[in-house]
């Protein structure tokens, strides 16, 4: 046989540069291969912490994106109205006098007249210091409409949530259970998990109205309601009370339990906890009967602990949660119906629960001390595991949903021991170790501390004298008063509204608002171009920055063109949100593998260069020239704390980790390691980190606090019980009183669950819709990059079995879809894994004409479409003559996921529908055709 | 025509684990970046920022619905690239011999130089494996990555093809499946793994490790919780004996 000659060993490249991905918010590193000088193949890095050599769809298409047609070329400055698209190139040197003259008068007179917001930033850490400097009160990323709810309710509860924060023991668990988890976030590591987990044959639950990628592998899938998942974890919390199966050992030492609750209705303290003349948690030793601090050596707090005193009862935490949790409204067979999940059901589940966690518990011999003093021989594991995402946290009811989840982890006594869910470094970090919100303003100074923090109390919401909103997006008010991620889907509603104030400029960084990262698209359209009685712009000035001609682009009367990820430096920062894992901690940067070749400038070089010329604090030198010349430079000599910057690996002369001076050479150092610093945690260290003194000791050394700050889990969050009595009439700072009872209601220290159908008018609208983002886009990016679209280039609206069968559905329909706020019309597909009264589509394929460098009949234009013209940011008028927020009271999360809809029918019109006029293209069209080769 | 060889030394191929598979296109689009830069490169695209984009793709993943009698519908996401057949009709088919199947190790290739896009081959694949790259009008196939898996370029680890070194959840595997011994052999052996459309005759090397058995499928060990109180006072009197009984 004549088989032809072939190279089996071709030369791979000329070389492999070594950074992280940005294709997504994963933050995997990545093996670029160059060619000739130019990005030839992109692969997983295998030494990486995060992806340890894989590599998704989206990472593997960096190179479609690196190259995408739509990449912004210059700065511009527009010269058409806003939305049409019409600009005209401008140098830098223009773009920085523009923006100064804009940005100068305002920080001398009114500084808060700038609103900052930052979408999905991945430097926050140095945004909001430039934030800071300016003196505006008004910044935040993108959390409020992400999943600020898991977030914000994990930090309360146990001092982290998952993702950045924590992650199931992939290697230990024995049954791992998913909430709400499409694609959102940890996306390597959690498809890397569940391989792990599915190989050696542990039982993989997925929780989910959608049965798709990862619910569609689940050994066992539960189709909830969406919206009750709260429901159904409290029933198992009820099942689990009812039998006793609690780690009453783990509940009694590590968590607020035992702690007594103040039981004197007379009190201003009545509900919170109680404390001794140190200020330390008060217990009932059960050694001797009598009360006792907390952490005192050799103290045995009691679960069933009470305290006569004066005629009044004081009870432990545990004795509330008892009484609350073995109610009958939460027993299966009451709650089997609104969740979709037969009582049946939930006692199996609750039983298996039990089963794997005590009966099949993990011991490791590895001593350690606890913040007691005292010894423990093993590390005691409870191998169920949990991951949740923004299925559970995009409700009005999320971040109570979110604490019940966290407190069925940490009753079964999974939370920081093996095979549960385990915290990655810098955290766990209890409440306190997090600043509070700053909101005071000076004209021509910095604002008097960060922005975004936690509240504990009414004393620290972000109000002004008069009681008004300090912030544009009323973040920190009694609206929604633990806002820890400011509200960016409220600023431009609010700054169009001019409530509470109006505002100057509108400066933002890769955020969609024109788009897909709002509520109520067309609305808010709408406001951006919206003109006052003199004919000038309601919202006046509007700077944005962003890589690609997205739709917002349009809007925006002064563009700072970013570059792709290849082609810049950046930070994954252990003072931001970093990239470590259960037994390691890891920063990372990127770099410019290679330099971009049209005029534009990484956003945060371009913020030191504005930071410079409007001489804001942290950005000058003391005679007043710009301090650091681009990001890198920041990166490398920014002192946050003593010997602790941006980077915590080779600092000083290269071999000091965490803590050091700054090093010049730490960007080459990176860059030698793979683009990455780790160290792992010691194996003593690596469980019980909230109260293991040797990890507590570990983090000190690494900077990640500055002294041992052991704490106990808030299964009662006492924050919340401080805003729930200022709403009872306690104290001097009082809500008004159209939300005293909302807050009375929904701020209960123990977890609850509402229902948030009638505020959406269910009985009217009663079919649930959902959007889910696919495993191979991220938001708004996927679809100007050739090879994902080839993917995932079409949305239909996926409807069930019945839903089908009751419209007479034919392949190829179309049907009207109706909220309490708008209309669209879209293509129908069938799904049958699906809940039986749930619809959903993709999550941002739908485009906008003229945008994204697309042609103007791609299919993301015709037949794409946004589920967001269907919801609005304020809630369906309810007679009361107040518009309600479309967001969680709690937390101020936009509540995507409570939309209600209507479904019909209907011929099929020629594109979806509503279909928005084009914009002009400021960078043209894409290529016909693509013969993608780099080298020879 | 073109003969087979009558066989070949080793049989080289994948194992899918169906049971793991999330769908989520890793290996598609892994397949996509290294084959467009390397062996039979590139794979072009037409109209890739227009109204109906389609581009050579070596492997596709498809996603299907499974509704049984009982329960709950299933999805079953479903990649699909060359099977490397042992009885490859694609390759019998091949009127210019461009298309064949090594005796070393089993792959399937096209010689290019040879192939005058005719299309047969793509025809007689019962499979659907095979893209007529529109742009130079040659057939394009999944190759193993013959230039990875023996390239001595590439870190030993690496010799393996494009879509198992990026698989994120593990489910691609790569090896012998001539040798009894070889771990993707023992996997099959293990896990029952299937051969797709047997019936056909073609003789499939790459091979489907079913989904385990799902929802009511399983066999419930634990049984329902014993109750030790049903109201709060209930409770704190176990809690009371309990704490006594652990000290």
């Amino acid at each position: 046989m004549n088989q032809p000659v072939i190279d089996l060993s071709p030369k791979v490249s000329d070389e492999i540069r070594k950074t992280t991905c940005y294709m997504c918010a994963c933050r995997c590193g990545i093996n670029v291969h160059m060619k000739e000088g130019k990005v030839a193949y992109i692969e997983g890095n295998r030494d990486h912490p995060v992806n340890q050599g894989v590599l998704c769809a989206k990472g593997s298409a960096g190179i479609m994106q690196h190259n995408a047609p739509s990449r912004l070329k210059a700065p511009m400055k527009r010269v058409g109205p806003r939305g049409s698209g019409e600009f005209e190139t401008i140098t830098w040197e223009e773009a920085y006098d523009i923006a100064e003259g804009v940005l100068r008068p305002i920080r001398e007179t009114a500084p808060e007249k700038l609103a900052f917001f930052t979408g999905r930033d991945q430097s926050q850490s140095f945004t909001s210091l430039w934030a800071q400097g300016f003196g505006t009160p008004n910044y935040a990323a993108h959390g409020g409409f992400c999943s600020v709810n898991m977030a914000a309710a994990g930090i309360y509860t146990m001092g982290g949530a998952f993702w950045e924060f924590g992650q199931p023991d992939w290697d230990r668990t024995k049954m791992v259970m998913i909430f709400g988890v499409a694609e959102d976030h940890d996306s390597n590591p959690i498809k890397m998990g569940l391989g792990k987990v599915k190989a050696r044959g542990a039982k993989v639950y997925g929780v989910n109205p959608i049965r798709s990628g990862y619910n569609a592998v689940a050994d066992e899938w539960v189709g909830i309601t969406p919206g009750t998942d709260g429901l159904f974890i409290l029933s198992m919390v009820h099942e689990l009370f009812k039998a006793g199966k609690l780690d009453l050992d783990y509940l009694a030492q590590f968590t607020n339990a035992p702690v007594l609750v103040n039981g004197d209705e007379n009190s201003e303290d009545f509900g919170l906890l109680m404390r001794d003349a140190n200020n330390k948690l008060m217990v009932i030793d059960r050694a001797t009967g009598k009360p006792a601090a907390f952490d005192a050596m050799g103290v045995k707090p009691d679960l069933a602990g009470s305290l006569r005193e004066a005629g009044v009862t004081h009870r432990s935490v545990f004795q509330h949660m008892a009484e609350k949790y073995l109610d009958p409204q939460y027993a299966p067979e009451a709650v089997a119906e609104r969740t979709g999940i037969s009582a049946e059901r939930i006692k199996r589940i609750a039983a298996e629960l039990a089963d794997v966690a005590f009966n099949q518990a993990i011991e490791l011999d590895r001593e350690w001390t606890d913040f007691r003093g005292h010894k423990h021989d093993k590390m005691i594991g409870r191998p169920v595991s949990f991951h949740a995402m923004r299925g559970i946290s995009a409700h009005a009811n999320g971040f109570q949903t979110c604490r019940s989840l966290h407190v069925l982890q940490i009753i079964l006594g999974s939370v920081e021991t093996p095979g549960g869910m385990r915290f990655k470094p810098p955290y766990p970090k209890p409440p306190e170790a997090h600043p509070k919100p700053h909101y005071g303003v000076t004209p021509g100074q910095a604002l008097d501390g960060p922005h975004l923090g936690f509240t504990h109390g009414p004393d620290d919401l972000a109000l002004k004298e008069d009681g008004s909103p300090a912030r544009i997006d009323k973040a920190f008010t009694w609206e929604n008063p633990m806002s820890s991620h400011g509200m960016m889907h409220m600023v431009i509603s609010n700054a169009h509204a001019g409530n509470p104030y109006k505002i100057d400029t509108l400066f933002m960084y890769m955020a969609n608002m024109s788009w897909n990262s709002s509520m109520n698209t067309r609305g808010v359209i709408e406001m951006l171009t919206d003109k006052d009685d003199d004919g000038n712009y309601v919202i006046p000035n509007i700077i944005y920055s962003d890589a690609y001609s997205s739709e917002m682009v349009a809007y925006a009367d002064l563009i700072l063109p970013d570059t792709t990820y290849l082609e810049r430096h950046d930070c994954i920062s252990l003072l931001d949100r970093p990239i470590c894992e259960a037994d390691a901690v890891a920063d990372a940067i990127r770099w410019p593998v290679v330099e971009p070749d049209r005029d534009v400038k990484g956003f945060q070089s371009a913020l030191c260069d504005l930071g410079g010329r409007l001489g804001l604090p942290g950005f000058v030198n003391e005679d007043g020239s710009q301090k650091y010349k681009d990001y890198a430079d920041y990166i490398t000599n920014h002192i946050r704390r003593p010997g602790v910057g941006p980077l915590a690996g080779f600092r000083g002369d290269g071999d000091d980790h965490g803590r050091g001076d700054s090093n010049p050479e730490q960007l080459d150092r990176y860059i030698e390691n793979g683009g990455f610093w780790m160290e792992h945690v010691p194996e003593e260290a690596a469980f019980y980190k909230p109260w293991n003194m040797d990890y507590q000791d570990w983090a000190v050394k690494k900077s990640f606090f500055d002294k041992p700050m052991p704490y106990l889990f808030n299964l009662y969050v006492e924050p919340m019980r401080r805003f729930q009595l200022a709403a009872e009439g306690v104290g001097t700072r009082q809500p008004p009183e159209h939300l005293r009872e909302r807050i009375k209601q929904t701020m209960d220290p123990l977890p609850i669950w509402y229902s948030n159908e009638d505020e959406n008018k269910a009985d009217e609208y009663p079919i649930t819709a959902l959007t889910q983002r696919p495993m191979a886009m991220y938001h708004s990016w996927g679809s100007q990059n050739a090879w994902l679209r080839q993917i995932h280039g079409h949305n239909p609206l996926y409807v069930p079995q019945k839903i089908w069968d009751d419209n007479n559905f034919a392949e190829g329909d179309w049907a009207k879809v109706t909220s309490p706020h708008g209309e669209i019309t879209v293509p129908v597909a069938l799904q049958a894994a699906l809940n039986s009264n749930t619809v959903w589509t993709w999550n941002a394929i739908g485009k906008r004409k003229g945008a994204w460098a697309l042609d103007e009949d791609a299919p993301e234009t015709t037949k794409g479409f946004l589920l967001n013209h269907l919801i609005h940011e304020l809630l369906p008028p309810k007679g009361d003559g107040l518009r309600w927020a479309n967001s969680d009271p709690i937390t101020g999360q936009a509540a995507w996921f409570d939309l209600k809809v209507r479904i019909v029918k209907t011929t099929a019109p020629a594109e979806s529908q509503p279909n928005m006029p084009p914009q002009k293209s400021p960078v043209g069209k894409g290529p016909s055709h693509l013969e993608w080769k780099v080298g020879k | 025509m073109t003969t087979l060889p009558t066989q070949t030394d080793k049989k080289l191929g994948l194992v899918i684990d169906l049971d793991t598979c999330v769908g989520c296109h890793a290996c598609v689009v892994s397949c996509k970046g290294w084959n467009t830069e390397n062996y039979g490169a590139p794979l072009s695209d037409q109209n890739p920022y227009g109204a109906d984009p389609s581009g050579t793709f070596l492997n596709r993943v498809h996603s299907y619905e499974v509704t049984p009698d009982e329960g709950a519908a299933m999805t079953v996401h479903f990649p699909k690239s060359c099977l490397h057949c042992e009885d490859a009709p694609c390759v019998t088919v091949c009127p210019t011999g461009a298309s064949y199947k090594r005796v070393e190790d089993g792959i399937v290739l096209v010689n290019e130089s040879d192939c005058i896009g005719c299309g047969l081959c793509a025809w007689a694949c019962p499979y659907g494996a095979r893209e007529l790259d529109q742009a130079e009008g040659v057939m394009k196939k999944c190759t193993l990555c013959v230039d990875r898996i023996y390239n001595e370029n590439l870190p030993e680890i690496d010799r393996q093809p494009a879509c198992v070194r990026t698989c994120p959840a593990g489910a691609r595997h790569f090896g012998d499946l001539g040798d009894e011994n070889s771990d993707v052999s023992k996997l099959v052996a293990e896990r029952g793994g299937m051969d797709l459309m047997p019936e056909l005759g073609t003789k499939p090397v790459n091979k489907y490790l079913p989904p385990r058995p799902k929802d009511d499928q399983i066999d419930i060990l634990a049984p329902f919780l014993e109750t030790v109180a049903e109201e709060p006072q209930g409770f704190l009197g176990w809690l009371d004996k309990t704490l006594e009984r652990i000290g």
